[in-house]
């Protein structure tokens, strides 16, 4: 009896809780969240209120949904650099056509650069097989300059930010931000895609061994094509809510601070970047841990230079102590 | 022996290229001539340090996001260090960017080899790192460069004996070019470091079965890569007098330009001339764009359509040489 019951003793600790950690990889982010909540009442007492809350869950929410498009082609071992040239591109051209349009004709003609784009990433690295981080990188250069030219063509016009972009990026309803009108069912949606369709199980497949998908009789470029569209209309989304969150609608590099903290977003979230493993519930934390940690380094009275410093040094960090656990099985 | 032919073929295809764009050059413009050969050179010289720089890393099997940050850190820490120093005091801030520079490159791949990230996970974080170091060096494009550092890259060699048509046609910008890059890579292609090197990029696994030492020789791919980065920074501070924090268009323009110079992302493969030929390609399409009076920002959209096209054509390529 003696004999049975020490058995579990046997494993340490350390390597119990590793073990734990890496059964249930929230929980760690999690902690870290909470870490870093606590750090921040310390460091400012009274700060973390409800409008607080409101305010960071506000600006995580456009960051959470271009980590989602990340998250998503990380799975497939990809990335896609192209999110904040397509998020700032759909809310530029729908502010601009916003004053002669109803929005809704505005929203859906700004929607189809987002879907060019996708389009032509997809084709490029499902077909021709360019690492997506070379292609995306290249689209996105493409999307700037024609965002440049079509700015000088509508200098005239104006730009203008439909109302109800407004109230859905900065209003609150109940102590509860609108923005998570849109963006809980967008959430749900992704992690039900991922987890309980057959699209979502293909993303991973590819992603886990891409020829063992393909030899099971998966048509890679289709799936990659789909894949590549999805993320661009999802960035395409975070823009609307995003320009009607910051109110900077003829900025031509308005989402473009988002991008690297998108994929290190991801990344923190436990997402690898060589595909097959992850998922978008640990993005979404990984969206308001990095949200949190900028305040903290904004109420520190950092300068920008040693907030970019400390930012890659979190990202690095975070990541490797995560492969860590994740390795020690 | 095959893929010998191969890449020699494409080196010399890129070289029948780039003399063909210098006659369509001609044609489009009749009085390009020497001098404006002389500020092409000048204008590639950045971008030309930045490829070599990737190119190494590329080699070696991995990539470096983080090259276009490092240029800017060595440019503005060379820059504000010469800012109302002496001429002579210059020399030393030359040899001090260029060690941070491979020491910086050092950093990078030791945190590759320990931490075991993925390398673009690694540089996409330095590239944090070395952007955010940049802005506390210099908050605003400033500093100052010593004049003769600056008088470089300015003008043309005179070769005694040589007829002056002649010489009009070398400048110093291209001489110094070949210079920095053959001091580096000429020894090291001919050592048992750079066999090395081709041989972590080909297969990290069959080399190390072999005996090379794996860690140390991606550290030191990672290191010249620095210092070829902090070449392509000095260049930068060189051609404008200053320094500037925020990086320029290097980090997407390098990896196009590895590509179009035959070097298979993945490793292995490839070699220095090709990515060089490439580079000077690049920007003489864009010299000739601006000759036929295009909008810059259309400039821009063909620029990259250009780039896309080549990766396209590239990985397409890689594609067939793996299945044939």
């Amino acid at each position: 009896m003696s004999e049975i019951a020490s058995t579990p003793q046997a494993v340490s600790l350390g390597r119990r809780i590793r073990r734990f950690m890496s059964d249930q990889p929230l929980v760690p982010l999690v902690i870290l969240l909470v870490l870093l909540v606590v750090l921040l009442q310390i460091l400012r007492p009274g700060i973390v209120n409800e409008r607080w809350i409101a305010n960071t869950v506000k600006f995580a929410i456009p960051l959470a949904i271009l980590a989602g498009c990340q998250t998503m082609t990380m799975l497939t071992g990809g990335i896609d650099l192209s999110v904040s040239t397509v998020a700032t591109m759909s809310a530029f051209i729908m502010a601009s056509l916003a004053s002669a349009y109803h929005p809704a004709t505005a929203i859906a003609i700004a929607l189809i650069p987002a879907l060019l784009i996708g389009v032509a990433n997809g084709i490029g690295i499902g077909i021709f097989r360019v690492h997506p981080l070379i292609m995306t990188l290249g689209t996105s250069l493409i999307g700037t300059g024609f965002l440049q030219v079509y700015q000088r063509t509508v200098i005239s016009t104006g730009t203008k930010i439909p109302d109800f972009l407004t109230w859905l990026g900065t209003g609150l309803t109940y102590g509860f931000p609108n923005a998570l009108l849109l963006f809980v069912p967008v959430a749900a949606l992704i992690i039900f895609t991922l987890n309980r369709t057959g699209f979502g199980r293909l993303l991973y497949a590819v992603g886990d061994n891409e020829k063992a998908t393909r030899l099971s009789g998966v048509i890679y470029s289709q799936v990659i094509i789909a894949l590549y569209v999805v993320s661009s209309l999802l960035a395409g989304v975070a823009g609307f809510l995003y320009v009607g969150l910051i109110k900077a609608p003829s900025s031509l590099s308005l989402a473009e601070p988002l991008l690297l903290p998108s994929v290190a977003a991801a990344v923190v979230g436990g997402t690898s970047i060589f595909g097959g493993r992850g998922g978008y519930a640990g993005t979404i934390v990984g969206a308001l841990i990095l949200t949190v940690l900028t305040t903290l380094l904004t109420i520190l009275q950092m300068p920008e230079g040693s907030r970019r410093i400390l930012f890659g040094a979190i990202v690095l960090l975070v990541t490797a102590a995560y492969l860590r656990i994740v390795e020690d099985r | 022996m095959t893929s010998v032919i191969r890449r020699q073929g494409w080196v010399s295809g890129l070289v029948v290229l780039l003399a063909l764009l210098f006659v369509v050059t001609k044609l489009i413009q009749p009085g390009y001539g020497a001098g404006d050969f002389g500020s092409l050179a000048r204008a590639v010289l950045p971008y030309a340090f930045a490829v070599a720089a990737q190119t190494i890393v590329v080699i070696a099997g991995g990539i470096d996001l983080s090259v276009a940050a490092m240029m800017a850190l060595t440019s503005v820490t060379a820059a504000s260090m010469m800012n109302g120093a002496s001429e002579e005091f210059a020399a030393l801030v030359v040899v001090f960017v260029l060690l941070m520079g491979f020491v910086l490159g050092a950093c990078n791949g030791l945190l590759i080899v320990v931490t075991r990230v993925p390398d673009i996970v690694v540089t996409l974080a330095t590239l944090f790192v070395l952007q955010g170091a940049a802005l506390l060096v210099l908050e605003a494009p400033g500093g100052a460069a010593a004049e003769w550092l600056k008088a470089l890259i300015v003008g043309t060699v005179p070769i005694p004996g040589v007829p002056e048509a002649i010489t009009a046609w070398i400048p110093k910008a291209l001489v110094l070019l070949i210079v920095c890059l053959g001091i580096v890579w000429i020894p090291l292609k001919r050592s048992r470091l750079g066999l090395s090197i081709y041989a972590i990029g080909s297969s990290e696994l069959a080399a190390f079965r072999s005996g090379v030492p794996v860690a140390s020789t991606k550290i030191i791919a990672y290191a010249l890569g620095g210092l070829f980065a902090a070449m392509g920074g000095l260049s930068l501070t060189m051609s404008t007098g200053i320094g500037a924090p925020i990086p320029g268009p290097y980090l997407l323009a390098s990896v196009a330009a590895v590509v179009l110079g035959g070097v298979t992302l993945g490793g292995g493969r490839g070699g220095l001339v090709g990515p060089i030929v490439a580079v000077f390609i690049l920007r003489l399409v864009r010299t000739d764009l601006t000759l036929l009076a295009v909008d810059p920002n259309v400039t821009t959209i063909i620029e990259g359509v250009i780039m896309v096209v080549v990766v396209m054509l590239g990985a397409f390529i890689a594609m067939r040489g793996r299945s044939s």
